[in-house]
């Protein structure tokens, strides 16, 4: 593999000597390959720092952009079909933990599982004939897909740090006399819905319910130190340690119920919320009688109090894995594509909230189809941003984009204490070589073996007009 | 009554005429003296600090800074606040009673229709213009209608959900009244 990249004026990653940058981590992570070359090259230049808009800019989305029409590529020159070229290369459950060929550990997954799933809900196996009858009747029809995982929760500790700071994350669970509790944490929600996740994690692990748990994030005044939320590490760190601060208060009321029950501490069941007797269910105390009593009748040598500060360093990252499979149909008289049907398969072990899970993933694979569509940052020849506003830089409206279907395999993830794996940039990550893969795949018959991201009408048309490939920076539209 | 002259001096630019405006926002007079060149947006925001209204693009392109202005659904950063005059113009501040969610804002809330939340006050009022002119509107409907705000977060699917699900609230509503 041989990158050749344009950094804009400085790097944008956090600290590139340290990091191994996200080409590395990813690339060829998911196939069994026993070995690999990368040469990257990275250029400074006049113009402002790469990367993508948001949901992964440490060029994890390029990494898996280039892996997949790789794979694309390689299937159709030996000839085989898409999906079995994959499933042969893809690593077997039987082989985790696998050391990548760039050295990394994944640790978990059912790729196989995942790609069935996907293509039973595309209608995969009927899908060329589909194709075939739709060409006589003078439709192009195409299917792509993409397979991946990425290494999301950095760090652990040993290897990642920004700026010296080890790259851990932490939360402060404090359960009031009343029962309540106050959760902050060391990450901050920028719409990730941690104040829903967090609550229904320490639910979980106290059953204190989740109305009665407010979450604080974002003054870092008051919040412990953690690293922030980006590259999908809330869960996979900061939700960790609110898992781990549970799990502590819990051990603390455990003593508690003890003196409670006048019983030893061994003697004692835990259900959901509640100690009681072992032999003797009727007989218990609740988690906030054990709240209560932590501040008005303590046992002896326990310090008063309900309360925990968890700091997590996790002794991995987090593997989740993603199968997307795209239908288009291309319209041969404009280069006008459009999505058929988008299924999703995502792996990103326990989900803590389905619906937040499904909502990161049905953004990140709408900013994978915008990128794949029509987003793009134009340049004159001097390096002068010339496409700094919306009517130049396209983004879809809710108009343009299509609907998603989406599925899910769970391989709960070994080391994290809920199992949980971080998604938020699969989708944005794995998505665009999903769509470029079904354009191409429709226009395939004509010798095109490669138009460049954005998939612009007029760049199709081309395509399907000189049966050439298409290269290179889209004209600017504006002029 | 108060009074804005710009963004950040306290009196007008030497030689600018104020303009005393008066807006029905959100069911209640409000009398401002105003620079002629003052945007809507800019009057909610600052003068009546009412910053639910969010100031995205500036070109009218997002749709973040979504108001309805006789009821009809306008961008407040491409309209000036003079032109407001003696005109009803809501916010998202004017959906919502003292104790109970308007059904849009419900809508959202069932189902995950926000993420970080920028966009979201602007498709609400877009939502409730739609929902006022086609209380029963398909899924392509709400699509066109809402296309005028830009989203980065959801994929749209779960805000076009949530406008049909308090489209379908505020049917119910209306039946049993």
């Amino acid at each position: 593999m041989h990158t050749i990249s344009d950094h804009g004026a400085f790097f944008a990653d956090a600290q590139p000597t340290k990091f191994k940058i996200g080409l590395m981590h990813s690339t060829f992570a998911c196939y069994d390959i026993p070995t690999a070359h990368l040469l990257s090259e990275g250029y400074y230049t006049n113009k402002g720092s790469g990367g993508v808009a948001y949901r992964c800019s440490f060029r994890v989305t390029e990494a898996m952009f280039f892996q997949e029409r790789m794979m694309h590529a390689a299937a159709n020159d030996l000839g085989m079909d898409q999906a079995e070229f994959r499933r042969l290369n893809l690593v077997r459950d039987d082989m985790f933990p696998y050391r990548t060929a760039f050295g990394f550990l994944t640790d978990s997954g059912q790729y196989g599982k995942c790609l069935d799933v996907g293509m039973e809900a595309i209608g995969y196996s009927t899908f060329k004939q589909e194709q075939e009858e739709a060409r006589k009747r003078g439709k192009l029809l195409g299917i792509g897909i993409s397979t991946m995982t990425e290494p999301l929760g950095a760090g652990n500790s040993r290897e990642y740090d920004i700026l010296g700071i080890k790259m851990f994350d932490s939360a402060e669970l404090r359960v009031h006399m009343t029962g309540k509790a106050i959760l902050r944490t060391g990450a901050k929600s920028q719409g990730q819905g941690h104040e829903t996740t967090w609550a229904q994690i320490v639910a979980h692990e106290l059953g204190i319910p989740a109305d009665d748990i407010v979450v604080e994030e974002g003054d870092t005044d008051t919040a412990p130190f953690g690293m922030g939320t980006y590259a999908s590490r809330s869960t996979p760190v900061a939700g960790a340690a609110v898992a781990m601060a549970s799990r502590k208060i819990r051990a603390k009321a455990r003593k508690i119920a003890a003196h409670l029950l006048e019983i030893s501490e061994e003697d004692i069941e835990w259900e959901l919320g509640r100690f009681y007797v072992r032999g003797n269910q009727e007989r218990g105390v609740t988690i906030q009688d054990c709240a209560l009593a932590a501040y008005s009748n303590m046992p002896d040598g326990l310090e008063p109090g309900l309360e925990n500060t968890s700091y997590y360093d996790p002794p991995n990252l987090t593997w989740p894995f993603a199968a997307y499979f795209c239908k288009v149909e291309v319209d041969a008289e404009t280069g006008v594509w459009d999505v058929l049907n988008f299924v999703a398969v995502d792996d990103c072990g326990v989900r803590i909230n389905p619906m937040i899970v499904e909502g990161q993933v049905m953004g990140g694979l709408t900013e994978a189809y915008a990128m794949a569509n029509m987003q793009y940052i134009t340049f004159d020849e001097e390096g002068n941003c010339i496409g700094a506003n919306y009517m130049d830089y396209l983004l879809p409206t809710s108009w343009e984009t299509p609907g998603f279907e989406l599925h899910e395999v769970v391989t709960p993830c070994p080391h994290h204490p809920i199992g949980a794996k971080g998604v938020g940039e699969c989708a944005t990550v794995a998505g665009p070589a999903a769509f470029v893969n079904a354009v191409m795949n429709a226009i395939e018959h004509t010798g095109v073996r490669n138009v460049d991201m954005p998939l612009m009408p007029n760049r199709v048309y081309e395509a399907l007009q000189t049966g050439k490939n298409v290269s290179g920076m889209p004209p600017v539209l504006s002029d | 009554m108060t009074s804005l002259f710009d963004e950040v001096q306290e009196a007008p630019a030497e030689g600018v005429e104020v303009r005393r405006v008066t807006v029905n926002v959100n069911g209640a007079d409000k009398t401002v003296d105003v620079e002629p060149r003052l945007l809507l947006v800019h009057l909610l925001r600052q003068a009546l600090q009412l910053t639910g209204t969010h100031s995205g693009c500036d070109t009218t392109s997002c749709g973040a800074c979504t108001v309805l202005m006789d009821g009809r659904p306008v961008k407040s950063c491409t309209v000036l606040a003079v032109q407001a005059n003696g005109r009803e113009v809501e916010t998202v501040e004017g959906l919502a009673t003292a104790s109970e969610l308007h059904p849009i804002q419900e809508g959202f809330k069932e189902e995950h229709g926000l993420q970080c939340g920028f966009c979201t006050p602007g498709m609400m009022l877009s939502a409730k213009a739609l929902l006022e002119r086609n209380p029963d509107p398909t899924e392509d409907e709400v699509r066109w209608a809402l296309s005028g705000n830009l989203c980065r977060c959801t994929g749209y699917q779960n805000i076009v959900k949530s406008v049909l699900w308090a489209a379908k609230k505020m049917r119910e509503q209306n039946q049993e009244a």
